[in-house]
């Protein structure tokens, strides 16, 4: 999967220059209704031009803490920074933040064009200034000729670039997108993943995203927040939060993982592992140091399991392995996953990318096997 | 420039100066802001900063109207129950009366005897209970009617159901008196409906239709028709269809999946049919005026002769308060139903 | 089974429409009666046509129902889009339970009682204030309007809670402010739905006897009221070619109403092909 946004380097290392001013920042921000919390004391700092996700499911307060971007909510505590100007008590119409809907709320009523001008025109802007920006705006998005139409003449994909038109024709500092792309196919919304990666790219303009979609989230930005309960519960690049989930929740929310309990009390092993007794498997996991925070109280090692190795045969290595039946085999195309059961009972889930058209080890259901991983795999996380 | 000083340290002829300055720039900004901004926009800072901008007007204006226009007659009407007849303009005493020139001379005319008349006069006892019956034998008659209409029209192709219904509300779009008078046209002893039936032979006199209970029943079933059918109309056609159907899978004949699946879920759409034709029809005064029996004890019809015919305000008053006492209950729970469904929908 | 259900629909339709529109064409059919005697059919004739356009009563009666109605149309139409507006989006404010509880009551409040108690304010404020002076046009109005605004705020409160809030915030968030967005984005939005509640104001304006008859002073007789005390004398053929004629306007709006609607309808489905038809 491509980080696209990955290729500017200033952008990459801003998060990591300790001297690099934040853009937006966000300072303790909570928004209660009534009795629910729906954003719980977040502080965030997003960097200029950067393509950040807010990831997270249904409730977790993800669109809430977009909206008090937008200015649509007022936070009841904390505050928001853009750009080093307070927003608090500022209205949506006098914020340098635009926003792109979830429904694309184009306005039935006018064209093309009247939409895509009609943040210009708020601004009471020449009618042939409108009419030149608006022009350069479509022919960005790849819309020319389409200008006279009404929203309802035109499909779903051509839709969403006219509501992107309309965001970003006031140049704002800031566009915020509200599942930019559910509502399309996911033909369609693959490929427009990609062109709103160049897009940011070419106007260096900071995107905040909110999705539930994960693949979604690893493909279009520089760094993803996960969140969940109304907080932030994990900051960082794709590969960080895939590989080093922060916590249980994270691990399993990315992706799917297979996690044993175990006890934090480890002793290490003649090379520097640390080495865990879970009781679901029959042997200590020996794991790689520096993989994770350091293990306190109740911890789950937690494996990927693309990252675990199927075999017939004993595995060489002495550490690591563990063996089961095969209870069931998916046929996904690209690859496989299986399904073992091990002697405790524990199912785990294995998958296998299908490089050669027919499985040389030629492994079936019920079938006894070894599972075995590599001492850098395994990651600990906490709950 | 001069270095900044604390300010008990600066000469008095600066700090004059430095005030003047201020208020120079001070009325140079204000001036320059009445130039720049047109006046609707000053007005509306100006009444922004008192508490007053668009968001309180629009709450305020349609708010103050149906205080004045809705609420406060209410309460008019309830203080001329209270007060006596008289021969004048207006045909009532005030309950404040000045007797003389002081204080003490205040008379207080409250009278409670025409709240008491109306208990202890069995007619307008009679009255209340008449109404509420034709309201109520009125009001299941047009749910017979009403709920089948409803019904067909919500299971009919989608491409008929617009005009269907707006067959129905058709009716409701003409003149409401005319369609009572209509009535009388068929209902007469030499109408419409006499003369049909002997010559079918069904009768040998003309059957006296016009002025009895059953003409009233008839037109306000007539009239009120399209209210009941379009709450009905709205819910079933609403309604999944898929949910019969799985009742069928799992062994429910149709009438039974109807009793059993329809009926229940159509319930809200049922009373608020119900409430649009059972609360006005018991103070109609139109229908029973011409269609109904020349003694009939309708209320609407009690408190119309009271205020038209025998001028006597205060009992009207009274009238109309215990009417709407009566009917305090069934526009409450109306409203909670209304409020719910508007609620819903956002 | 499903032959037995449709002919059971069929007949429910075929009943219930026969009881609605009877009634309706019998007047229309005795319009053309050339008897007095309104039930027995004496021959085709459109004589009672002529007599009512002679009759000025009727004439001046039905010209004043018509002033009042347009203008309380209007006035219910602004207010209660102002009260459906409050209603629908400006989330809890204090009196909302009061107002929506006074937008709503009317509806179902009997007539007598709302013509009384407002006939019975004028008095009042009459005595108090000297306004209004004697009853009429405006007293009548201002009756309607209180009457007719319900029903617009409730047709412009269920359009509203119907809209996609994220329009409105979407004009906010390029930079409109909240009577700008109104006036672009709502307003021109809602229009059919105000169309609609103005038409049902203007039409219940001009079908109301007895609020106008408690409100209405001398010499201010509204079409209803006239047509009302002619009828209670019995069946008259001059007020059938009325009927007739209002049915007639009716219908043929209807009709136009339902022509625009169904071009509409067709331009939208041959817009939603030429979106489908189009390439990503």
């Amino acid at each position: 999967m491509a980080s696209s946004a990955a290729d500017s380097a200033s952008v990459r290392q801003a998060w990591n220059d300790p001297t690099a001013e934040p853009y937006i920042r966000i300072e303790g921000v909570t928004k209660s209704f009534g009795d629910f919390v729906a954003v719980d004391d977040v502080s965030l700092n997003i960097f200029k031009s950067e393509l950040f996700c807010l990831l997270g499911g249904s409730g977790c307060g993800k669109t809430t803490l977009l909206r008090m971007l937008a200015g649509f909510e007022e936070p009841s505590s904390g505050r928001i920074f853009i750009d080093g100007l307070d927003m608090c008590g500022i209205p949506p119409y006098q914020r340098p933040v635009n926003m792109m809907f979830q429904s694309y709320a184009l306005f039935p009523h006018m064209s093309v064009e009247q939409n895509v001008g009609f943040g210009l025109k708020m601004e009471h802007r020449s009618r042939s200034e409108i009419a030149g920006r608006v022009g350069q705006m479509l022919e960005l998005v790849r819309l020319e000729g389409f200008g006279k139409r009404k929203p309802h003449q035109l499909s779903g994909g051509q839709r969403q670039r006219v509501a992107l038109a309309r965001a970003l024709i006031k140049q704002p500092k800031l566009l915020l997108l509200d599942e930019p792309l559910a509502a399309l196919d996911k033909k369609l919304r693959e490929h427009t993943q990609f062109e709103l990666v160049n897009l940011q790219e070419q106007l260096g303009i900071s995107f905040v995203v909110v999705t539930h979609d994960q693949e979604e989230a690893m493909t279009l930005s520089s760094r993803i927040g996960v969140m969940d309960h109304g907080r932030i519960v994990q900051v960082g690049t794709p590969k960080e939060i895939y590989e080093f989930p922060g916590n249980r929740f994270v691990a399993e929310f990315i992706g799917s993982v297979n996690l044993f309990e175990g006890q934090a009390a480890a002793e290490q092993d003649e090379d520097g592992h640390l080495c865990f007794a879970c009781p679901e498997l029959e042997r200590p996991v020996h794991v790689a140091r520096g993989a994770g925070p350091a293990p306190q109280g109740r911890i789950w090692v937690a494996i990927r399991p693309e990252k675990m190795q199927l075999s017939l045969a004993p595995p060489p290595a002495a550490a690591n392995w563990t063996q089961g039946r095969v209870k069931e085999i998916a046929y996904l195309g690209d690859l496989s996953v299986f399904l073992v059961a091990l002697q405790s009972g524990k199912t785990i889930r294995v998958t296998r990318p299908n490089v050669m058209r027919h499985d040389d080890q030629g492994i079936t259901w019920e079938q006894q096997v070894y599972l075995h991983w590599h001492d850098s795999s395994p990651v600990l996380v906490s709950e | 420039m001069k270095p900044a000083g604390r300010p008990e340290e600066m000469p008095r002829a600066t700090a004059e100066q430095a005030a003047g300055e201020r208020f120079g720039r001070a009325l140079r900004t204000t001036l320059g802001a009445l130039a720049r901004r047109p006046p609707i926009r000053w007005l509306r800072t100006q009444l922004a900063r008192r508490g007053l901008n668009g968001r309180t007007a629009v709450i305020a204006v349609p708010y103050l109207w149906l205080l004045l226009f809705f609420l406060v007659p209410f309460a008019i009407v309830l203080k001329i129950s209270f007060s006596e007849a008289q021969i004048a303009m207006p045909p009532y005493q005030p309950l404040l009366q000045w007797a003389g020139e002081r204080l003490a001379d205040i008379r207080l005319n409250v009278n409670p005897g025409n709240l008491l008349y109306l208990v202890e006069d069995s007619l307008y006892l009679r009255a209340f209970a008449n109404s509420l019956q034709v309201a109520a034998i009125s009001t299941l008659a047009a749910l017979m009617i009403g709920y089948p209409l409803a019904y067909a029209i919500a299971r009919a192709e989608p491409r008929w159901r617009g005009i269907l219904l707006m067959m129905v509300i058709l009716p409701f779009w003409t003149s409401f008196l005319l369609r009572v008078y209509a009535w009388i046209g068929i209902l007469k002893n030499n109408g419409l409906l006499n003369n049909l039936l002997l010559w079918l032979g069904v009768i040998d006199q003309p059957i006296v239709m016009l002025q009895t209970d059953f003409a009233t029943y008839l037109g306000i079933v007539y009239c009120y028709l399209p209210f009941m059918v379009m709450p009905l109309y709205a819910i079933l056609e609403k309604m999944d269809l898929t949910l019969l159907e799985a009742a069928e899978d799992l062994g429910c004949r149709p009438l039974r999946a109807f009793a059993s699946i329809t009926l229940p879920l159509s319930m809200p759409g049922v009373i608020a049919g119900c409430m649009l034709v059972f609360i006005p029809a018991v103070g109609e005064y139109v229908i029973p005026a011409l269609l109904g029996p020349a003694d009939s004890l309708m209320i609407g019809k009690v408190l119309w002769t009271e205020f038209f015919n025998n001028r006597d305000w205060p009992v009207a008053s009274a009238v109309a308060i215990a009417l709407l006492l009566l009917l305090v209950v069934p526009i409450m729970y109306f409203q909670r139903v209304q409020e719910r469904e508007n609620e819903g929908q956002t | 089974m499903s032959a037995k259900n449709s002919l059971a629909r069929l007949s429910f339709l075929i009943f219930g429409f026969a009881f609605l529109y009877v009634p309706i064409l019998s007047l229309v059919f005795y319009s053309f009666n050339k008897s007095r005697l309104v039930t027995v059919w004496g021959g085709f004739s459109t004589e009672w046509y002529g007599r009512l356009f002679e009759n000025q009563q009727i004439l001046e009666a039905a010209w004043l129902s018509l002033r009042v109605a347009a203008i309380n149309a209007t006035g219910a139409t602004v207010l209660g889009t102002l009260a459906g507006l409050a209603l629908a989006r400006f989330g809890r404010f204090r009196g909302r339970t009061l107002l929506s509880g006074m937008t709503t009551a009317p509806l179902v409040m009997p007539e007598v009682i709302t013509g009384l108690s407002l006939l019975l304010l004028f008095v009042t404020t009459e005595q108090a204030f000297g306004w209004p002076e004697g009853r009429g046009v405006s007293t009548i109005t201002i009756a309607h309007i209180t009457l007719t605004l319900s029903y617009v705020t409730i047709i412009v409160q269920s359009r509203l809670a119907s809209l996609d809030v994220s329009l409105e915030e979407a004009a906010m968030d390029l930079g409109a402010r909240p009577t700008r967005v109104f006036l672009l984005v709502t307003l021109p939005i809602i229009s059919p739905a105000l169309v609609s509640g103005w038409l049902l104001a203007f039409t219940i304006s001009l079908d109301d006897l007895v609020i106008a008859s408690f409100v209405s002073g001398p010499g201010s007789s509204t079409l209803p009221m006239v047509i009302f005390s002619k009828v209670r004398l019995g069946v008259s053929p001059d007020i059938n070619a009325l009927a007739t004629i209002m049915v007639s306007l009716v219908t043929l709006g209807v009709v136009i109403a339902g022509f625009v609607m169904l071009r509409r309808d067709r331009a939208r489905q041959r817009d939603l092909q030429m979106a489908l038809d189009a390439p990503g």
